[in-house]
């Protein structure tokens, strides 16, 4: 037995987990809105300074 | 003078000023926005971006049909015992602090879970717990921060939605199957001899084989089903040599890898597929904000009061209004049917159906017509036809709305592939006759290579990359197509019929007249200073009017409304209003708004506002009437022809008195002289006129705000580009026929190796993504270069 055979396989399965991945983040719904979640990952860091700044009025 | 603006929603406030925490705020609605996100550490809302809020509108009662469970229930997305998912479309949704706010709902009501926001749809998507908290509840929060949300008959009609997601999917599929395909050809491109490729080979091949498999089956599925559809109708469309090139690629290659007679053209194939769905899914833009396909359903609601028998208030499902129903309309509120003014101050702002934004006033006993919205305090009626029944939406059981107008137009596309399909059957038979005589051995090799390099790749691509760059390229311009289909369309337009109010007339700019006896400064002083405190949109233009002009201190303000403001200042005593609060008599000749004023009950005159019209109207008549009929059809009186036909070129037909049908009989009778027809129009009376024409364009002064089903939505603020869009989609044409001619170029090139039976797959595999590219490349470069000069 080659290696080659080893090395096909493998590569193939890696290439269809990501096939898959791609699939399944389509099915989800993630390519339906692109900009929202843009802006959203922003926002998480503008509540921590919100509360640090409670945090030191306090 | 500057004018301060107000914190929370950047309006001027110099009608009010209310200062709060060191902040200023246009009225109270805004200051308690303000305090509602500041008790809740939502001040943040205000930082991502300057003046972000909505004036937060009255809603006194307007939500109470969502205590009905039916109604409710229909709105819900999900609906299990403690958990429930409801989208809310609303329409104020515009900025990341929009964003932010909506995201953190669930710190102002602790029974929402959570909630997203999708920005291009301006939805927002609540998860609640309605044990705890009812859909009204959630709806009054968000209209009392300003985010009011829009609930239409159409969500209680429509059922759960599925996004088509398939094109996706092909593509990817394709393109992961022509990735790995090239991958596993590239040892057989070098030929490199010897026991390593012959030992592996096979295994190679074989695994290209399966990759081609979903290629073929699924993501190519389009393809053969559309040709099978052509050829049942007998039309030879585009699609029909690709499916003929797919089966032919696919069956040739299959033979030679079973055989051992060489390595077949799977990496073609794949690639083949793979850059046709590219060229579908580039042309399919789409305004996720924007709807093509509304009907009267999206403005109507989807509940109204009742008034029963024994005088009580009752929200009943609007398809169960019948005749002889007596209906609560309150302020701001649609009125859904027909019917008669029993009661009440009426004001039917009617710019939803015919664009003319002045509210009617009606008094009891007039006919209310289904589609105005109620502006002055709360009314009854009785109803006089049921929903469907009545006037306004009688029009959608016509016919036009049934059609399809798509499917009978050909494409520009389809019209070539006529002629190019007819002539590579030729060539290949004939090639195969040749090798007949000649060579038997090449004479099918020659046959399946003729239609394999015939497969119109790049003339396939043409349209979609030119039309779908044409599209974004309109979308910037503020000129939103519905589908590529659209520019086609504009191309071949020979006429144009303009509908005149709120088309031609805009309602954002007025002329006032004055009429009667001149006022001196200190009645005009008086007159301003009381215009100031009413918020009445007549009062507002009027009052903006008066630049120049002191104010002074006025007492004993009263606004009746509906009718007037009455005010005093020092001894004297000013009225102004409509004619029966200013002089007790009604003028009914007048077809204009007018407001009527009276100083110490002695009548002065009056100022009457006029639609303007826009900008540019002459200057685009001018520019279009040399290559285009065009006409002006009204559903008003006469009372502009004399205006129109000074201004407008001699040529222009006017036509006055034209009912919604009427609108729609015109455009028909157009097209049955053969006429390409576009219909531009902005109100629901011109639906029907927007279905029926060829290209149905829908003015719109906030492309936000509704607008009625049609091919396209034109920004007001470009009406007067229309002679420019038309041009550019004939130039779009014509860089379509240019890519024809550049793509039969490298057909011409691959026949030769095909007839001559010297194709390689290595020459197919190089020949057809290289065509391929350079056609997008050259009709992206041409259509940029065409972009820049409609700007």
């Amino acid at each position: 037995m080659s290696v080659i055979y080893l090395l096909l396989t493998i590569s193939i399965i890696v290439a269809i987990l990501f096939f898959i991945a791609f699939i399944y983040s389509v099915k989800k719904g993630q390519y339906d809105d692109s900009y929202t979640p843009s802006v959203r990952m922003l926002f998480d860091d503008e509540l921590v300074i919100d509360k640090q700044e409670k945090s030191t009025l306090d | 003078m500057k004018s301060t603006q107000c914190y929370h929603c950047g309006d001027s406030c110099d009608n009010s000023l209310i200062t709060f925490n060191d902040k200023t705020f246009c009225c109270n609605g805004c200051k308690t926005v303000y305090e509602i996100f500041s008790e809740n550490d939502l001040t943040c809302y205000y930082n991502f971006q300057d003046n972000p809020g909505a004036i937060p509108t009255e809603i006194e009662g307007k939500y109470n049909f969502l205590d009905n469970k039916e109604i409710t229930e229909k709105l819900l997305d999900f609906n299990d015992t403690n958990t429930q998912i409801v989208t809310l479309f609303i329409p104020h949704i515009h900025c990341s602090s929009c964003i932010w706010v909506l995201e953190n709902l669930h710190k102002l009501n602790v029974s929402i879970s959570s909630s997203q926001v999708d920005f291009p749809k301006k939805k927002v998507r609540v998860t609640f717990n309605s044990a705890e908290t009812s859909l009204k509840e959630i709806v009054l929060l968000l209209s009392s921060i300003g985010y009011e949300p829009y609930i239409s008959l159409e969500d209680y009609e429509a059922g759960k939605k599925t996004v088509d997601r398939s094109l996706i999917y092909k593509l990817g599929i394709a393109g992961f199957a022509f990735g790995n395909v090239m991958f596993l050809s590239f040892p057989e491109y070098f030929e490199v001899d010897g026991f390593w490729i012959e030992k592996y080979k096979p295994i190679f091949r074989w695994l290209m084989f399966c990759f081609s498999l979903p290629v073929v089956f699924y993501a190519g599925n389009d393809y053969f089903i559309s040709a099978f559809k052509g050829l049942r109708s007998k039309i030879l469309n585009i699609d029909v040599p690709i499916a003929l090139g797919i089966s032919v690629l696919f069956i040739r290659s299959s033979i030679e890898i079973i055989l051992d007679l060489g390595t077949g053209f799977f990496d073609s194939l794949t690639g083949l597929v793979f850059f046709l769905l590219l060229g579908k899914f580039f042309q399919q833009k789409t305004y996720n904000f924007l709807s093509f396909e509304r009907d009267y359903k999206s403005y109507f609601p989807i509940a109204v009061t009742r008034i029963s028998k024994d005088n009580k208030e009752e929200n009943i499902q609007i398809y169960d209004v019948e005749k002889g129903d007596r209906l609560l309309i309150r302020n701001q509120e649609l009125i859904p049917v027909d019917g008669i003014l029993i009661n009440g101050n009426a004001a039917i702002d009617y710019s939803f159906v015919t664009g003319e934004a002045e509210p009617v006033a009606k008094k009891s006993g007039d006919k209310l017509f289904a589609g105005g919205k109620q502006l002055s305090g709360v009314l009854e009626m009785e109803v006089l036809a049921s929903v469907s029944q009545s006037y306004l939406t009688q029009l959608w059981s016509n016919d036009v709305f049934q059609k399809d107008k798509k499917s009978h137009f050909k494409t520009i596309t389809d019209k070539i592939s006529k002629n190019f399909t007819i002539i590579v059957l030729s060539i290949s038979i004939i090639s195969t006759v040749f090798w007949l005589f000649f060579d038997v051995s090449k004479a099918l090799n020659v046959f399946t290579a003729v239609l394999i390099i015939a497969c119109p790749c790049a003339i396939a691509l043409a349209a979609p990359f030119t039309l779908g760059n044409m599209l974004r390229i309109f979308g910037k311009q503020k000129f939103y197509l519905k589908n590529a289909t659209v520019v086609e369309q504009l191309a071949k337009i020979d006429s144009l019929i303009f509908d005149k109010t709120g088309t031609l007339t805009t309602h954002k700019e007025n002329t006032i007249t004055y009429d009667g006896i001149a006022l001196n400064t200190q009645e005009k002083s008086i007159l301003k200073s009381s215009l100031r405190a009413s918020n009445h949109p007549l009062s507002r233009t009027l009052y903006n009017s008066f630049k120049e002009i002191e104010t002074v201190v006025i007492s004993n303000y009263k606004e009746v409304v509906g009718k007037g403001i009455k005010v005093d200042y020092k001894d004297i005593n000013l009225k102004l209003g409509s004619s029966s609060f200013v002089k007790n008599n009604d003028e009914k000749s007048t077809l204009d708004t007018s407001v009527y004023i009276s100083f110490n009950n002695e009548y002065k005159g009056k100022f009457t506002f006029k639609n303007s019209y826009r900008k540019g109207v002459k200057e685009l008549f001018n520019s279009l009437k040399s290559n285009f009929d065009l006409s002006v059809v009204s559903g008003d009186n006469e009372g502009e022809r004399v205006y129109l036909q000074e201004n407008l070129p001699k040529e222009t037909t006017l036509l006055f008195n034209q009912k919604p049908e009427d609108k729609l009989k015109v455009v028909a009778k157009l097209q049955e002289k053969n006429k390409k027809v576009a219909m531009i129009g902005d109100g629901l009376n011109d639906a029907g006129a927007l279905a029926q024409s060829d290209v149905g364009i829908a003015l719109s002064e906030n492309i936000n705000v509704f607008s009625p089903a049609c091919d396209a939505i034109l920004d007001a603020s470009k009406f007067n580009k229309i002679a420019t869009y038309i041009n550019a989609s004939k130039k779009a044409i014509q860089i379509i026929k240019y890519c024809f001619i550049l793509s039969l170029c490298y057909n011409i090139v691959g026949l030769y190796f095909a007839v001559t039976g010297q194709l390689k797959p290595v020459i197919a595999a190089i020949l057809m993504p290289l065509s391929s590219i350079s056609i997008v490349v050259f009709t992206t470069i041409a259509t940029n270069l065409l972009a820049k000069k409609i700007k």
